[in-house]
């Protein structure tokens, strides 16, 4: 039978690891490659929501004093949602509608949250003694930068926020 | 340079040696029924390969349960084809497993010196069965739960101990949450576990005694 046609160039032992190893391979592909996309693919998917959040009317916030406000957000992971509060300070400097700044409360060194000292004029943050100036400047302590801030945006005399924070 | 460091390797492995035992083995003329063993070893691996990922986001908890597999059939990159090749690939496995019992029957290969071959062949059997009984439970959807209410009050029809079968399968009196965590642990861990070493056995047993040959008119 088959055995006895020898050729030349190949033995059927080697035709056929040559055939096992090719089909192993492509096999070992159609399999492997969705399996990695399938691995990495919530690394791979943008979480930032680009929804504008509202403030309220611009008017109740006062000039020269920062104002608190804070709003949750929802993210979706997988079968999960997790719902997290982010607190906000809106610092109107003039009645110049584009004279605001708003500031995250979250302290830049490991995110716990600042509050506003009416008398001192400054940002405290309790877990590592820090304080930031109205403007979100460090006066001192660890963090490495100003508090964060966010792009606003006004209409109709409403301010808008966009979610995602803005390093300083 | 390849060839010297499988020089070094071999040397200490004996990986030649193993290569002859295992795959360099005579072997009498077969047909394709021969090949539904390996068939079934090869499901065996792809399942383990496509379980494990799955674990990767599937929760056994009646109330996520659901919920991670819709987000492994909709929210993922080839989550779909994953659960596709364990779904499809665990029906292929006890199909190929039981034709591949019968072949051995047919055959009369369960005969002398081949009796353990066949013993561990049997329970390898349960356990893919064992596999499939508890894997369907897991997607914690309707069909799933109600094939198990009616899987386990089965095994609850034994007479005497059938209550208490029920409730060790059940975890208590009725389906719960701790139904599905002992059904996901079988599934997972001690089946899986119990499978790799029978193959292992069935395996040895194969090399060590080699392949049987197909049966003569006059045997
Ligand atoms: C997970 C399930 C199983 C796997 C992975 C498996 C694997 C294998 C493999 C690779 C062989 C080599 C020869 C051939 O492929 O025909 C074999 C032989 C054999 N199997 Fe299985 N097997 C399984 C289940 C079973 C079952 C359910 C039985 C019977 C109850 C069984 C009985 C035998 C016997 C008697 C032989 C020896 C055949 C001979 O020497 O000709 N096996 N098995
Ligand atoms: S977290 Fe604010 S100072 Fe450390």
């Amino acid at each position: 039978m088959a055995e006895k046609v020898k050729s030349p160039k190949m033995s059927r032992r080697e035709f056929t690891k040559i055939v096992t190893a090719f089909l192993g391979t492509v096999m070992g592909a159609i399999m492997g490659i969705p399996i990695i996309g399938y691995v990495i693919d919530p690394a791979l998917k943008s979480q930032e929501s680009d929804a504008w959040i509202s403030l309220g009317p611009l008017e109740k916030y006062p000039i020269g004093a920062p104002t608190p406000f804070s709003f949750t957000l929802t993210k979706v992971n997988g079968w999960e949602r997790t719902t997290t509060s982010y607190g906000v300070f809106v610092l109107r400097h003039s009645e110049n509608e584009s004279d605001i700044k708003v500031l995250s409360n979250r302290c830049t060194h490991l995110s716990c949250r600042v509050s506003w000292k009416e008398p001192e004029q400054t940002y405290d943050c309790p877990c590592h003694d820090a304080r930031f100036n109205i403007e979100g400047e460090v006066v001192y302590g660890p963090p490495p930068h100003p508090l964060d801030t966010y792009a606003y945006k006004i209409e109709e005399g409403v301010l808008f926020i966009n979610p995602t924070p803005q390093e300083a | 340079m390849a060839d010297k460091i499988f020089a070094w390797l071999d040397e200490r492995l004996g990986l030649e040696g193993i290569y002859g035992a295992v795959l360099d083995r005579k072997v009498p003329k077969v047909n394709w029924w021969f090949t539904l063993g390996s068939a079934s070893l090869f499901l065996f691996v792809m399942q383990g390969i496509t379980g494990i990922f799955l674990t990767m986001y599937y929760v056994p908890d009646p109330t996520k349960a659901y919920d991670s597999i819709e987000y492994i059939m909709n929210g993922l990159a080839f989550g779909w084809l994953i659960r596709g090749v364990h779904h499809w690939g665990a029906s292929l496995m006890v199909l190929v497993v039981f034709l591949h019992m019968l072949r051995t029957f047919f055959f009369g290969a369960y005969k002398f010196p081949r009796e353990l071959t066949w013993l561990t062949g049997v329970l390898l059997l349960l356990l893919t069965l064992g596999m499939g009984f508890t894997g369907y439970l897991l997607p914690w959807n309707q069909r799933a739960y109600w094939a198990t209410t009616v899987g386990t009050a089965i095994a609850g029809s034994v007479p005497f101990v059938g209550d208490f079968i029920l409730k060790v399968l059940r975890g208590g009196p009725d389906l719960s949450a701790l139904t599905l965590t002992r059904f996901f642990s079988a599934h997972i861990w001690m089946l899986p576990a119990a499978l790799a070493g029978l193959i292992g056995v069935h395996m040895y047993l194969i090399i060590r005694l080699g392949i049987s040959h197909i049966p003569k008119e006059d045997e």
